[in-house]
């Protein structure tokens, strides 16, 4: 196959444009587009699952041409271990996601468009590897997530999409800036993101430490990490069911990936330097703080969305450990995170749109009247909790291993709240789905065929990393080692000292 | 080449043709009943103008009419802006059902008047032509402006800005005479010498003249202090006027602020860097202008409720913006305003546009009016407006986000970290009332009696086109790159 990374980023927007181009009266046939869309985007990520060689660091699939170039810039697309995985869980939540898009009743043929965008936007995001490319496609993103919120979303859906995109606009702006010094001031100037890797060290320490900074407040809103983090609930909360489920799925890694991707990768030193306040500290605050917010909450999306802050904070808790163990989690929390969160919002907007509501103590005894649907949470909650077995115990229990050695009391922290995340999971499906039904709801249909589809097949992924959590980390481990080992050696007297 | 009179008419061409447009249509305007062609017979002359800026552009580097006027790569930049301005002043008047109340061989003889006055200005290497051109483009403004006579606010504005105008002009004369009273001349290059001349100079004195200079070109270009008169003009003239008078008097206030700041009275040095001559401090008195300009542009948008007041105001923290290339004093810093101010042009002329749009199907031009205007038949405008929008904003796909990039990547080479900061707190800050009317038309409900808007296929064609343009130029720039950068050659020549 010739291009698949041309391809498989920009099907959806061609799809797009079909969907724009047919007149309204065809809209029965839009959700259609979406799916055969999503379909070749599929099968292109098994063709580069497949064919990806695991035991080189090296880019491939690369495909290169000169874009502006007065301005050094090209349109680089490129996948290596650290992108791959994100590559494949893009592909499998916009696939699902379209499905769980399929109650859409209004405006049909802006949805689908606007869905389809996001996704090009998104795939770019993890396939570029020039610097403005990467940019051009973060910042697309944001355009069908304001309209997707603020058009289809929930009654507070304005405040929402305004709050979302004025905070990721602040981060962009300041990638923006880190980007342009990147540019200017180094040897050569170049927005290639593999040779500004290569010369890390042409940048004098106290720039990289400016630049650091810049680049992960960008990100980490993204993250989203405290206290950045409030716009998240609200988005979550207005957020029609299949863009909370992008949301959390997909769009939260872009931020740690973006960590890994330029802050790691581009400014190794000032990594070194600052990453156990910036990654370690806020990261366990996330852990904590997002857990403790949780237990809370009494509206049953919020509480999801809490619980996706806490685990976001075992992505960058592992990032700051500078072991193998630690990174390779991390990374393999960002997939198993989308997975498990992806299946959870499906499920709250199963039970909204039958009930209407969100708040968890209306509910009561649906185990009873819907035995099917409960059974799929209790395992998606199980999951969620990080029980063996289930994927996202692998993830947490490599960050955990992996920041022992360099932060006792952080990993103590970060492992005690698995206690808490139990609580507030268990508790909340007490009183969902357990003791007498509230005969307000004697009526509600089980799970349908369409609604098992989208989360049968998550729930079988989240069993198989389980078990056999090699199929991901085969994928990612050479190249995060080598980069692991890159910021190891630009400074391992640092490392030293810290032990 | 220093060229005398008759020889300099060869190269004034794009002038003459404006000139006799004028002519024709103020002759046709007594003789001919059907006055509904004068406005077509505009569009052509412009067009044509236009097209003689693109002919001639090989012969650049001449001084014309004894050192009045300079023709050089810079002129014809701006001056195929300002033909383009023109172009979609005339094409916006045709379609406009407010221009249709006015006598039309007055109304588009003084608008390419105007335009042709606006030539003058971007051309000029003397004071005295540079203040005769900027009083005429400034006369032929007041007329357009308080073109609508039965409405108050239009003559209101003419007012205003009659009063504004006098002041700045009188300053700005006061300041020149200060110039040559200093340096003995008011030719652009003798300036430049006498000032650079070893010797003592006073330089409080010459610091003081600028500042008196600047004040009426600062006026032109609506930066803070003297963007008084911005609103109200912009909020009281015909919409073609205010879209007329936003691009293209703004775009030859800004060429002339480079010509007199730049070749006039700094020196190019190696590396594409500029220093001001006699250690005159200028530009950090535009330093504070530009950030004043840009941040209080923004915060008095964000109170707007009138589309027009709100695109006024962001035209005057658009003005900030350019100024950021204007203070790092290089090349880089030049070259991205002249893209900058290309990008505005289509962003800015289609954003009125589509107000025009709405204000003819629907008489209004407050937000309000663009309630839910996506599910009224609107989708198209609305659409258009949102992409005009996002691109003023700053938002990539579109040619503003490229225009900030280069003012961004100038700024940050030339190591003015704060000025970065401003602006980019200011992008996010603008973002939020440049939201407001997007949220308006795709996230309000439209209410009963709100009608359908009807479609024009006249200003559909320019809006495409413009909307188009603005997408199709931020994902390939190249050319257009390529042609501020070949435009940013001052041609000083034998003296």
């Amino acid at each position: 196959m010739s291009h698949p990374l041309t391809l498989i980023t920009f099907i959806p927007l061609f799809a797009m444009f079909v969907v724009l181009a047919l007149p309204d009266t065809m809209k029965a046939i839009f959700k259609w587009i979406a799916v055969a869309a999503t379909i070749p985007q599929l099968a292109i990520a098994w063709y580069l699952y497949e064919h990806f060689d695991t035991t080189t660091t090296a880019v491939q699939f690369a495909e290169k041409a000169p874009w502006i170039p007065s301005y050094h810039i090209s349109y680089f697309l490129g996948i290596d271990g650290i992108s791959i995985s994100m590559v494949l869980l893009t592909a499998i939540i916009c696939f699902f996601s379209v499905f769980a898009s399929f109650g859409i009743s209004r405006a049909e043929k802006g949805y689908y468009a606007m869905l389809l965008l996001l996704d090009t936007g998104m795939m770019g995001v993890f396939v570029s590897l020039d610097f403005f490319l990467f940019y051009i496609f973060w910042e697309v993103m944001l355009l069908p997530m304001y309209f997707l919120i603020g058009i289809w979303g929930g009654p507070r859906r304005e405040y929402a999409a305004i709050k979302f995109f004025l905070y990721t606009l602040l981060g962009s702006v300041l990638i923006l800036l880190a980007m342009l010094g990147l540019y200017y001031y180094g040897a050569t100037p170049t927005f290639d993101l593999t040779e500004l890797a290569a010369n890390s060290s042409q940048y004098s320490i106290g720039f990289q430490r400016v630049a650091w900074i810049a680049l992960f407040i960008g990100f980490a809103i993204k993250i989203p990490a405290f206290p950045f983090h409030t716009w998240l609930p609200d988005a979550h909360v207005e957020a029609p069911t299949a863009i909370s489920v992008i949301l959390a799925g997909v769009l939260l890694k872009m931020g740690t990936y973006g960590i890994l991707r330029v802050n790691f990768a581009v400014l190794p030193a000032a990594t070194m330097q600052l990453a156990w306040l910036f990654l370690g500290v806020i990261g366990t605050v996330n852990i904590v703080y997002g857990a403790m917010c949780a237990m809370a909450q009494t509206d049953y999306k919020k509480l999801i969305a809490y619980s996706s802050i806490s685990h976001m904070g075992y992505v960058m808790l592992g990032l700051a450990a500078f072991t193998t163990a630690g990174i390779n989690g991390a990374v393999l929390q960002m997939f198993n995170h989308g997975t498990i969160t992806a299946m959870l919002f499906i499920l709250v907007g199963m039970i909204y749109d039958r009930a209407h509501h969100r708040e968890i103590n209306g509910f009561g005894g649906l185990a009873q009247q819907m035995p099917i649907y409960t059974a799929i949470t209790g395992f998606a909650f199980f999951a969620g909790m990080g029980l063996p077995g289930m994927s996202a115990f692998i993830s947490e229990v490599l960050v955990l291993l992996g920041a022992w050695q360099l932060h006792p009391i952080m990993t103590v922290f970060g492992a005690a709240t698995a206690v808490l995340t139990a609580g507030y999971l268990l508790w909340t499906f007490q009183r969902i789905y357990l003791g007498p039904l509230n005969e307000k709801y004697n009526t509600l249909t089980d799970i349908t065929f369409r609604e098992a589809f989208t989360l049968v097949p998550l729930g079988v992924l989240v069993l198989i990393l389980g078990v056999y959590p090699q199929a991901i980390l085969n994928l990612l481990n050479t190249s995060l080692v080598h980069l692991n080992q890159v910021v190891l050696s630009t400074s391992g007297a640092a490392v030293a000292m810290m032990r | 080449m220093d060229l005398g009179n008759i020889a300099s008419l060869t190269l004034f061409y794009p002038e003459l043709i404006m000139v006799a447009g004028i002519l024709i249509i103020v002759i046709l305007d007594l003789v001919v009943a059907d006055k509904q062609y004068l406005g077509d017979l505009a569009l052509i002359t412009a067009a044509a103008s236009l097209m003689a800026i693109g002919l001639e552009a090989p012969h650049a580097g001449a001084w014309l009419f004894h050192r009045m006027l300079v023709f050089d790569s810079f002129a014809i930049y701006f001056r195929a802006l300002i033909a383009l301005a023109a172009v979609i002043g005339v094409w916006m008047s045709i379609g406009s059902e407010e221009v249709k109340t006015c006598d039309q061989g007055e109304y588009y003889a003084i608008l390419l008047a105007s335009a042709f006055a606006m030539f003058l200005m971007a051309e000029s290497a003397n004071l005295l032509m540079a203040y005769l051109a900027l009083e005429f483009v400034s006369l032929t403004s007041y007329i357009l402006t308080g073109f609508l006579r039965h409405n108050r606010r239009s003559l209101e504005a003419a007012l205003k800005y009659l009063i504004y105008g006098g002041v700045a002009s009188g300053t700005m004369i006061y300041g020149m005479s200060w110039i040559f009273g200093i340096t003995g001349s008011l030719d652009f290059t003798v300036i430049n010498r006498a000032l650079s001349a070893p010797g003592h100079l006073p330089v409080l004195a010459v610091f003081i003249a600028l500042v008196l200079i600047l004040t009426g070109m600062g006026y032109k270009v609506a930066s803070v202090p003297f963007h008084m008169w911005a609103p109200d003009v912009y909020t009281g003239a015909p919409i073609p006027i205010t879209t007329f008078l936003a691009i293209g008097s703004k775009a030859a206030g800004f060429a002339l602020l480079t010509r007199f700041f730049f070749p006039a009275i700094s020196t190019l040095t190696a590396g594409g860097s500029w220093t001001a001559l006699a250690g005159v401090d200028w530009p950090q008195l535009l330093l504070f202008v530009c950030i004043i300009t840009m941040t209080l542009g923004n915060l008095a948008a964000l109170q707007q409720t009138n589309m027009k007041r709100l695109l006024a105001y962001s035209s005057i923290a658009q003005a900030g913006y350019a100024l950021m290339g204007f203070v790092v004093l290089s090349n880089d810093g030049i070259r991205a305003m002249l893209f900058y101010l290309f990008a505005y042009y289509l962003m800015d002329a289609g954003a009125f546009l589509v107000v025009m749009i709405v204000a003819n199907s629907t008489g209004r031009e407050d937000i309000d009016a663009y309630r839910g205007l996506a599910w009224r038949g609107g989708i198209v405008p609305a659409v258009a407006l949102t992409i005009f929008l996002f691109s003023l904003t700053g938002i990539p796909l579109t040619i503003g986000f490229i225009g900030k990039f280069y003012l961004f990547a100038a700024v940050i080479r030339g190591q003015f970290y704060v000025l970065a900061i401003v602006g980019i707190l200011n992008s996010v800050v603008s973002l939020y009332y440049y939201l407001r009317p997007i949220r308006t038309m795709f996230f309000d409900q439209p209410q009963g009696d709100e009608g359908v808007v009807k479609f024009q296929t006249w200003n559909y064609g320019l809006m495409g086109v413009l909307a188009c343009a603005t997408i199709a130029l931020g994902l390939y720039w190249q050319p257009i790159i390529a042609f501020a950068d070949r435009s940013l050659t001052f041609f000083v020549g034998p003296t």
